[in-house]
């Protein structure tokens, strides 16, 4: 296989995996999961009583 | 899995995030000081004194170096350590080897600040340090990515934030970029020269330039922002699924946009057209990454009224989609050709790296330093405000002037008269811009007030007696 064959496999292989993760992304699937994650923000407040935004909490 | 988050809180490891948190201030500074005076010395030569190591060939670098890699780095040292803790709720890892981290780079540090202003140089931008300090930076920035990904593997969450991703992914980019463009033949301690020549070094020099720029200057602030804007606004990522996007968009396309750079020089012509595509591609994740920062906001849009911390952060992000809808534009090889070697370009780093880099730290830290060192608040949330104003004016000063002249010289240097000569000498477009540098000047004079005036404001918080700084409540709009 010459160089260029490779690198137009290679691009076509990124290219797959790209819009694999888009659609992974955007799965029904990956919904809860991500919801959870996106509050891991919020779920790690060590002192309620000072931290700026208890209170006002997700 | 957050049985006792009342109690985990404590044990966080905040002593590493103290050290950087405050070293940032300082840095910030002593960059920034460093900035305004070169750029006094473009309006009054005579401000080098005469003095070898005051010249503004050995300053430029210095002040360079400072920003990105003392004030910028140490930003991004105590948010990663920080994030990375408090989102995957574990102790930072290696603890010992953090301490190393955070000493072997004030050591880093200070070695540029010595050798750059007595012209040890290896002459390459963003990697002027020669090869001893080169290798004391691969050995810390290891300890670093050791301790950050040992701490992502002990975590207690299921889920890794996003925030470490994009930190996780500037660790290990910067890593390679660091090893593959320091490559060098030493000749003697201080002196030492690329493994690379000629246009290999140059692509290999701006394949690691502007993915400092993209990975350093972007990938690691994106992880800060994807963690400080939520908190601070009180709210979840406006949405979790196009981070994920946003993430591997960016960092599959960024690697490719180096040859930007090198338009119209001896790199083959379908190298710089490539660079270009690619640059103009990165204009799509760059701006997904802002919209969902700026849309986290919505339905909490009246905290901007109160909270001028809030605001470093949304103005850091307008800020960021300015720089990174002009960076595409500028990668056109038909607008570089005016733009490039002007002040136009010097506007656009500054628009990102004041706009962008900057604001999106002290955001943070505004954020930070009343959490690390117990307190409710910041000393005066008024000093924030005047701080907010002076870097938001101070960065509209600098780059609406650079954007002038740089225009202008790239007009003058291409004009040409009926029979070919040139209209223009460059002593004559370098005399149009002394008005521009004057107010480009005064915006950096704006942009250094408001560091001094944080540092106040941070020495007073710390200095401040226990729970002194109570919260304040939420104004409601």
């Amino acid at each position: 296989m010459d160089y260029g064959t490779f690198q137009g496999i290679l691009t076509i292989v990124v290219m797959v995996t790209f819009v694999g993760i888009f659609f992974w992304a955007y799965s029904k699937h990956s919904k809860s999961k991500f919801d959870e994650a996106a509050n891991l923000v919020f779920a790690d407040d060590d002192k309620p009583t000072t931290s700026q935004d208890s209170g006002e909490q997700k | 899995m957050m049985n006792h988050s009342q109690s985990t809180g404590a044990d966080y490891n905040y002593t590493i995030v103290r050290q950087f948190a405050l070293t940032t201030v300082l840095w910030g500074i002593v960059g920034m000081s460093v900035g305004v005076l070169i750029a006094a010395q473009l309006i009054w030569p005579q401000l080098n004194f005469e003095t070898p190591w005051l010249t503004y060939s050995r300053l430029r670098p210095l002040h360079t170096n400072a920003v990105i890699f003392a004030f910028g780095t140490s930003a991004l040292f105590a948010t990663s350590y920080y994030v990375v803790q408090r989102t995957c709720q574990t102790r930072l890892f290696a603890p010992k080897l953090a301490a190393f981290t955070f000493w072997g780079w004030q050591a880093i540090i200070l070695s540029a600040a010595i050798t750059l202003p007595l012209g040890f140089t290896s002459g390459k931008e963003y990697a002027e340090l020669e090869w001893p300090i080169d290798i004391a930076i691969t050995v810390v920035w290891v300890c670093y990515a050791v301790v950050f990904f040992g701490t992502i593997v002990k975590r207690t969450t299921s889920h890794i934030y996003v925030a470490n991703w994009f930190f996780g992914a500037f660790i290990i980019t910067v890593a390679v970029l660091h090893i593959v463009n320091s490559m060098a033949v030493p000749v003697s301690l201080t002196k030492s020269y690329s493994m690379y020549s000629g246009a290999v070094d140059a692509m290999v020099q701006w394949w690691y330039g502007h993915n400092a720029v993209g990975f350093l200057l972007t990938a690691g602030f994106l992880g800060m922002m994807y963690y400080f804007v939520p908190k601070q606004a009180g709210r979840p990522v406006y949405s979790y699924r196009l981070s994920i996007v946003h993430f591997w968009a960016l960092i599959a396309l960024y690697i490719w946009a180096g040859p930007h750079h090198l338009h119209y020089t001896a790199l083959p012509d379908w190298t710089q057209s490539l660079g270009m595509v690619m640059s103009l591609i990165l204009f799509a994740p760059s701006w997904g990454g802002m919209i969902n920062g700026i849309m986290t906001l919505s339905g909490a849009w009246h905290k901007l009224r109160t909270d001028p911390v809030l605001r470093f952060l949304v103005v850091s992000l307008s800020f960021y989609g300015m720089s990174t809808f002009e960076g595409p534009m500028m990668a056109i090889k038909t607008v570089n050709a005016l733009s490039h070697y002007t002040d136009w370009t010097v506007g656009h780093v500054h628009s990102g790296a004041l706009g962008w880099v900057a604001m999106v730290s002290i955001g943070s830290l505004y954020h930070l330093i009343p959490v690390l060192f117990n307190q409710g608040r910041m000393y005066s949330t008024n000093l924030v405000n005047v701080h907010f104003w002076l870097a938001t004016i101070g960065t509209v000063l600098y780059i609406v002037s650079m954007w002038i002249s740089g225009v202008m010289q790239g007009l003058m240097w291409r004009a040409v008269n009926a029979d070919g000569t040139l209209t223009y000498s460059f002593v004559e477009s370098l005399e149009a811009s002394y008005p521009f540098y004057f107010v480009r000047f005064i915006g950096g004079v704006f942009f250094l007030t408001g560091m001094f005036i944080m540092a106040y404001n941070v020495i007073r918080t710390v200095k401040a007696p226990k729970d002194s700084l109570p919260a304040l409540a939420e104004a409601k709009a």
